[in-house]
């Protein structure tokens, strides 16, 4: 009896559930890079000439620009100009959606361009050319000569609209350039867009520069140079190009920093023979000292909340990971070994911190909890320094490795231990750093004829992609 | 004489009382009794093999055809007038569905108590299991390497066989859309990254009407990508169609879900 109730409530269900929705599952696509079209701006009729360059290929000219940044990405496959159907002027208006679509782009950027009273408006409008439909348009009014920004700009927006990550095409590499013939060398100051062009040099090279570093916040640039064999802290805003003295510290034992929130500036020095670590707020110059023990401290380090800093100190004796509040106070010991403990950096989440220890016999890049706990160590190399870490949501640490001769760049990722070399033996790879959104990473290599020069590849070792040609080039820094 | 008159009447008066007795006895049925009946004891033992089980098989079969003889006559099983010339499928396979269509369609001629002649027979035909594996055995283990795959369990194939789509039109439809869909590349590997869509289609699987379940979602902020996958869902969805729907039960499939889930693939 009890079976013959079951069957007759398996035909219940099945009838129930015939009309009910049919849902299917869809868990695979194809991974291949977005088909983007990105057609010529059109340049208005109404445009002035324009003495510096041609007005009329202006549109070409920055339409090249964002094509060249979303190629570079990886992620997207802008497609060959040659295969546009429509004419720029009209599809800017209204694009014929079928003509794009024929071409299999899935989104289409328009734009127009016109110069009136020697100022530059750009407008573009981004498609979805597969639902018809505008997805952003905006427009931007500038000086001509900042047409490049423009255009970098406009490929944040798109960027920023189509992955749903920030774009990272409107920023800059600061480094240190080499010029001259051999023998009479000198070192400037070089400040580059990411993708290589408006080089310009902040400095004259009559000193030497040392460290440059960005500020969080974008506009300025601390760097370290000796005059008259006293190092001092020079701060310049890339915007104006003025830069100016922050102080002359003598026994300088470590490159200034920005705090998170760009106000202050940390550095250690020597003042009557004892390294202590101070702060330097911007806007007053007022100085403060934060470590005060008659031992050697050196190499601060900001949390990403600015709180709290984590320094070396040889105050046991050895040289060991210290963290303190920016006040002073709450002095702590992280690490305890008899080995050399050094270059502590904070992880950009705020619960690890990464430096370099020698307890192993070689220099190796090991991670400690900031409650001093879950102690590992992350690099199994011959030789590895200065580890970086990759900004959030990847949970990685880049570094250089001595693989030969010279260095090759290596990324560990911490979730799980997996190592993934980017370079491979040519020339010596050197000075990592992370792109904004860390899906690239800056470096410099000897590759070639044996010359310095940065290069970008991607975090996944692919889009290796050379910036500079001349001279020596090394130790870039990209900013935020 | 006066004693033996009176011995005479007495008596004569007794038998009188006693016929007038007895007489609606006559009248009565006489009581029915039950017929004999026989029981031959059965030893039970762990495996049952009862003799009479194959041939009372053949038996429900035999009248299952004539019954299917009679609807014939009248008017001819839709499943089996109706082909199905643009779906992929192998032959053998399509024969073998058409069987199942047969007992899915005509459930009242399946007789659950002629059918309960052993406990072999009742699994054989009603296990919904084995019958969605009787629709192809290649079928079968495809679905079984797709189920590791996928996480699909026995339950969902089996659920969306219940609901209208077969295995393989469930399996053309994804791999059309597989197809179409390019995954955005920039996600976060550790969000929820499900976008489940509501297809409204016509009945040449365009598509009359598309909405995303979650809409609240896209707009929230810190969830950007969100949007994005959601775009690249619907932009998949319109690139496909006209989509590859079965050319009948349209009433079954007019609505459907599609979910859109790239975690296994970003993880892999």
């Amino acid at each position: 009896m009890k079976k013959i109730f079951f069957i007759f409530l398996f035909f219940i269900i099945s009838f129930k559930n015939a009309y009910s929705l049919i849902k299917v599952d869809i868990t695979r696509g194809n991974l291949d890079p977005l088909p983007i079209a990105i057609s010529p701006l059109h340049v208005d009729s109404k445009s002035e000439k324009l003495s510096l360059f041609d007005t009329d290929k202006l549109g070409e000219e920055i339409s090249k620009v964002i094509e060249q940044n979303f190629r570079s990405t990886g992620l997207f496959n802008p497609l060959k100009k040659d295969s546009f159907v429509q004419k720029p002027e009209i599809a800017h208006l209204k694009p014929r959606f079928e003509d794009w679509r024929l071409i299999k782009a899935q989104a289409l950027i328009t734009g127009k361009v016109l110069v009136t009273n020697k100022k530059l408006k750009v407008e573009f409008r981004l498609w979805d050319t597969i639902a018809s439909k505008e997805m952003l348009a905006l427009s931007f009014t500038t000086t001509p000569s900042n047409w490049r920004r423009v255009a970098h700009i406009i490929s944040d927006k798109v960027y920023e609209r189509l992955t749903g990550e920030g774009g990272y095409f409107d920023t800059r590499i600061i480094y240190v350039a080499e010029t001259g013939p051999k023998g009479q060398r000198i070192k400037k100051l070089g400040l580059m867009d990411q993708d290589g062009y408006n080089i310009k040099y902040l400095t004259l090279g009559n000193e030497l520069v040392l460290t440059p570093r960005f500020n969080p916040t974008n506009q300025l640039v601390t760097y370290m140079s000796y005059f008259k064999n006293m190092p001092r802290v020079y701060l310049l805003d890339i915007e104006t190009g003025i830069q100016e003295v922050v102080g002359s510290f003598p026994g300088m034992t470590f490159a200034p920093r920005f705090s998170p929130d760009g106000k202050k500036i940390i550095m250690s020095f020597a003042k009557d023979g004892n390294s202590d670590i101070y702060s330097m707020d911007i806007e007053s110059r007022v100085v403060e000292q934060i470590t005060k023990h008659p031992s050697i401290d050196t190499s601060p380090s900001y949390s990403p909340d600015g709180t709290q800093l984590a320094f070396n100190s040889n105050r046991d004796g050895n040289i060991e990971i210290y963290i303190v509040n920016v006040d002073g106070t709450g002095t702590r010991r992280l690490t305890n070994h008899p080995g050399i403990d050094t270059s502590p950096t904070w992880s950009p989440l705020g619960h690890q911190i990464a430096f370099t220890s020698d307890r192993s016999g070689s220099p190796q890049v090991y991670v400690v909890d900031v409650d001093g706990t879950g102690l590992r160590r992350i690099t199994f190399e011959s030789y590895c320094d200065r580890p970086t870490w990759s900004p959030a949501p990847y949970n990685e640490i880049a570094y250089a490795s001595r693989t030969g001769p010279g260095f090759d760049i290596k990324v560990v990722d911490l979730a799980t231990n997996e190592v993934r070399q980017l370079t491979f033996g040519q020339g010596s790879n050197e000075s990592p750093s992370y792109s904004p959104n860390g899906r690239h990473l800056a470096f410099s290599s000897s590759r070639g004829n044996g010359d310095k020069q940065i290069y970008l590849i991607g975090r996944d070792g692919r889009g290796l992609k050379r910036l500079t040609n001349n001279g020596n080039n090394e130790m870039p820094s990209w900013s935020r | 004489m006066s004693r033996s008159l009176f011995f005479s009447f007495f008596l004569h008066a007794f038998f009188i009382y006693l016929t007038a007795l007895t007489l609606p006895f006559m009248l009565r049925d006489p009581i029915d009794l039950p017929p004999i009946v026989s029981v031959e004891f059965i030893e039970i033992k762990d495996t049952t093999n009862i003799p009479y089980a194959p041939k009372a098989r053949k038996i429900i079969e035999k009248v299952k055809k004539e019954k299917e003889r009679v609807v014939s006559e009248q008017a001819p099983p839709a499943d089996i007038a109706k082909e199905k010339p643009d779906r992929i499928s192998m032959p053998e396979d399509k024969k073998e569905k058409q069987e199942l269509k047969k007992k899915k369609q005509n459930p009242e001629e399946i007789k659950p108590q002629i059918r309960q002649v052993s406990e072999f027979e009742k699994k054989e035909l009603f296990d919904p299991n084995q019958i969605a594996a009787l629709i192809d055995k290649a079928k079968e283990e495809q679905a079984a390497t797709e189920r590791k795959r996928e996480k699909l369990t026995q339950s969902n194939v089996k659920n969306s066989f219940a609901k209208g789509l077969s295995l393989s039109e469930e399996d053309a439809l994804r791999a059309q859309i597989f197809g179409c869909w390019s995954v955005p590349l920039g996600l976060p590997f550790d969000e929820e990254l499900l976008v489940r869509i509501k297809l409204k289609l016509k009945p040449d699987g365009t598509i009359l009407k598309s909405e995303i379940l979650d809409h609240a979602r896209m707009n929230t902020p810190g969830q950007s990508f969100y949007k994005v996958l959601a775009e690249s869902a619907l932009r998949a969805v319109r690139i496909c169609q006209p989509l590859k729907v079965p050319p009948t039960g349209y009433e079954k499939w007019k609505n459907l879900q599609l979910n859109f889930d790239p975690t296994e693939m970003l993880k892999g």
